[in-house]
């Protein structure tokens, strides 16, 4: 995301001086030295609204991680005790009570999936940007359509389907669903990552005697890897979330970490501590994956639509 | 995931022209650029619009679990009786359903306007430069990314909980400060059900409403800002002249993507309230949900599901002209 610096509250009522002539130089000078205090002050407490604005907004998320690592009697008092000992015992705890294997699940249903969705959708975004197949935008918003349309109403055939074919509880299941649920981000997303390559420099390359593959190797995959880094991540953060499918498709073997979290909800006398711990242990992968995406994110959410 | 219509002519009557030349490519030329187009296509056809035209022709039958019938389903399953369109006629009718309805469109609208709003003052602020920024930004990501599960069963323990919730702990905190006792004791899920998961969905969203809004902030040209500016325009005229004409798009684009996205929500309910207490914050999803695995009733749960989806193709027709039009502007520049 670009970054371009909008002052809009450096225009202050309080400029006394004529009309900006932006070709003579000393009016100008004079007039950003009487402007210097008002401006810092205005930006400081600019600064201090968003700082304000944003720590009371990340609060819960910092409340969860320092639940976490208190006991569960200092995390069930009132008034709360944030300054508690730390300790890391409820991670341990979390992983005794089997979340590897949740985590697990997650990792191949996330992973495969998104391998498999890179693996259909960069063809396809080929075949709709530097070789574009005719009425490749109608194609484009064929794929769209279908991101639109709620997972709900297709739940009861797909639970007879899977059932039918023995495939309940089965991980790859996920696999197969998260592919197709992510396929319009990946194909939108990779089809403005190919859009952006300038066509002389293919064309240059083919001048030179460049044959497909080696095109493709040295000169497209360089210039799109970014992309494909910042796809790769999004569809991973949709999958690692996702939980209407795996809470109705999947039962004991090949459950996911969401469906693990639900499963403290049961649990008998205080479980905040350790809930807390299991929440931001399966959301550290999707909060790296997430930052390190974060300049291409609003591209993956907006489905490409915005830069 | 799920089905579609073909594409609303909305959308493709706006769509560019195709890039390549309009020279007709001969026969073979075409099916070498289709080759790599087609097994995403045919992939996202099968698990798309199989399922959707199975759902609709379950919609038409009688047919519930605990009650087996002896007439086969494509080999899925069998049913009572063809219902005609009697599903259709519970689902207008059924005040549950009804019910569920009202509190979808509810959920939906508060939740995205609240989150849009939000989003756009704390856009507003971010795109200005200040000490920090880019941690700000990074940070205030972070509610976006957190497993919506877990932000969920976060809300509902660590902060909505009437006895060691951080809600009420703070207002305990604040009343004895002042000398009081004890705070009081607010039951926020049993209490105000819907607004606890609005404000916790509020929460999520916003971070998605910013990223865009901030966005279309940023993408402001800066000549014109900076003729404003010499022009003496105050910082609000700028913003309501200049600045908001421009976000426009990115607003409704943040608005119709939220609402698809909000409408379909599952797992906060699931989470928070299980769709209590009675019905007061069962929407759509979760009630297809009960029908279907709580009721067994697969014949009116599929109803349900055919009359989500038209409800998300009037929505999603909306987002895909703005997506086209935002789509031809960047390849007519």
């Amino acid at each position: 995301m670009t970054t371009t610096p909008t002052d809009t509250s450096t225009v202050p009522a309080t400029t006394p001086d004529t009309a900006p002539s932006p070709t003579s130089a000393p009016p100008r000078r004079r007039r950003a030295r009487l402007r210097g205090a008002d401006q810092e002050r205005a930006s400081w407490r600019w600064a201090l609204t968003a700082w304000v604005l944003t720590l009371v907004f990340v609060a819960p998320v910092v409340w969860m991680v320092l639940t976490s690592l208190h006991t569960e009697a200092d995390a069930a008092t009132n008034p709360p005790s944030p300054f508690a000992p730390v300790t890391f015992d409820n991670y341990l705890q979390v992983f005794d009570r089997g979340a590897g294997v949740f985590l697990t699940n997650s990792a191949i249903a996330s992973g495969v999936s998104t391998l498999l969705v890179l693996l259909l959708a960069v063809p396809a975004a080929y075949a709709l940007s530097i070789k574009p197949v005719e009425k490749w935008t109608d194609a484009m918003f064929f794929f769209l359509s279908t991101k639109f349309l709620p997972p709900i109403a297709a739940l009861l055939p797909i639970y007879l389907i899977v059932k039918r074919v023995g495939m309940l509880d089965n991980v790859y299941t996920l696999v197969i669903l998260y592919t197709a649920m992510n396929m319009p981000i990946a194909i939108w997303m990779m089809q403005s990552f190919l859009a952006e390559i300038p066509k002389e420099i293919l064309e240059a390359a083919q001048v030179d005697g460049a044959g497909f593959l080696r095109t493709m190797w040295s000169i497209v995959t360089p210039m799109i890897s970014p992309g494909l880094a910042a796809t790769a991540l999004i569809c991973f953060i949709f999958s690692w979330n996702e939980f209407m499918f795996a809470v109705n498709l999947t039962a004991t073997v090949s459950s996911t970490a969401p469906i693990f979290l639900v499963g403290f909800i049961s649990s008998q006398g205080l479980f905040l501590a350790k809930l807390c711990a299991a929440s931001t242990l399966v959301s550290l992968p999707v909060l790296i994956a997430g930052f390190a995406a974060q300049d291409k994110l609003v591209r993956g959410l907006s489905l490409g639509a915005v830069k | 995931m799920s089905t579609t219509t073909a594409p609303p002519s909305a959308g493709t009557r706006q769509a560019p022209t195709p890039v390549p030349p309009a020279r007709k490519l001969a026969s073979g030329e075409r099916w070498r650029r289709r080759g790599p187009l087609l097994p995403a296509l045919v992939f996202t056809i099968v698990l798309t619009q199989i399922p959707f035209l199975v759902t609709i022709g379950i919609s038409f039958l009688n047919w519930n679990v605990l009650r087996p019938g002896d007439k086969d389903f494509i080999g899925l399953g069998t049913f009572n009786s063809f219902a005609g369109f009697s599903n259709y006629a519970t689902v207008f009718t059924d005040t549950r359903l009804r019910h569920a309805v009202v509190n979808t469109v509810v959920l939906t609208a508060s939740v995205v306007v609240v989150s849009m709003l939000l989003g756009l003052l704390l856009a507003v602020l971010l795109d200005k430069k200040f000490p920090g920024r880019g941690v700000a930004r990074t940070l205030l990501i972070a509610p976006f990314l957190v497993m919506p599960v877990a932000s969920a069963l976060l809300w509902k323990h660590a902060l909505y909980n009437p006895d060691y919730g951080l809600l009420n702990g703070v207002l305990n905190w604040v009343w004895q400060l002042f000398g009081a006792d004890q705070g009081p004791v607010v039951d926020y899920v049993s209490g105000t059900p819907m607004t606890a998961v609005v404000a916790a969905l509020v929460w999520q969203w916003t971070p998605f409403m910013m990223l865009i809004l901030l966005a279309g902030l940023q993408s402001q040209p800066a000549d014109v800002l900076e003729a404003a500016r010499l022009d003496r325009a105050s910082g609000f005229q700028i913003f309501r002249f200049i600045t908001l004409p421009h976000l426009r798009r990115y607003i409704e684009l943040s608005v119709l993507l939220g609402s698809i996205y909000v409408l379909q929500t599952f797992d906060a309910i699931f989470t928070i309230t299980q769709g209590g207490p009675g019905s007061a914050t069962t929407n759509l999803p979760y009630e297809i949900y009960l029908t279907m695995f709580r009721k067994y009733e697969y014949g009116e749960a599929a109803a349900a599901g055919v009359v989500v989806v038209v409800g998300s193709i009037v929505v999603a027709t909306f987002a895909l002209r703005t997506i086209s039009s935002l789509f031809t502007e960047e390849h007519t520049r």
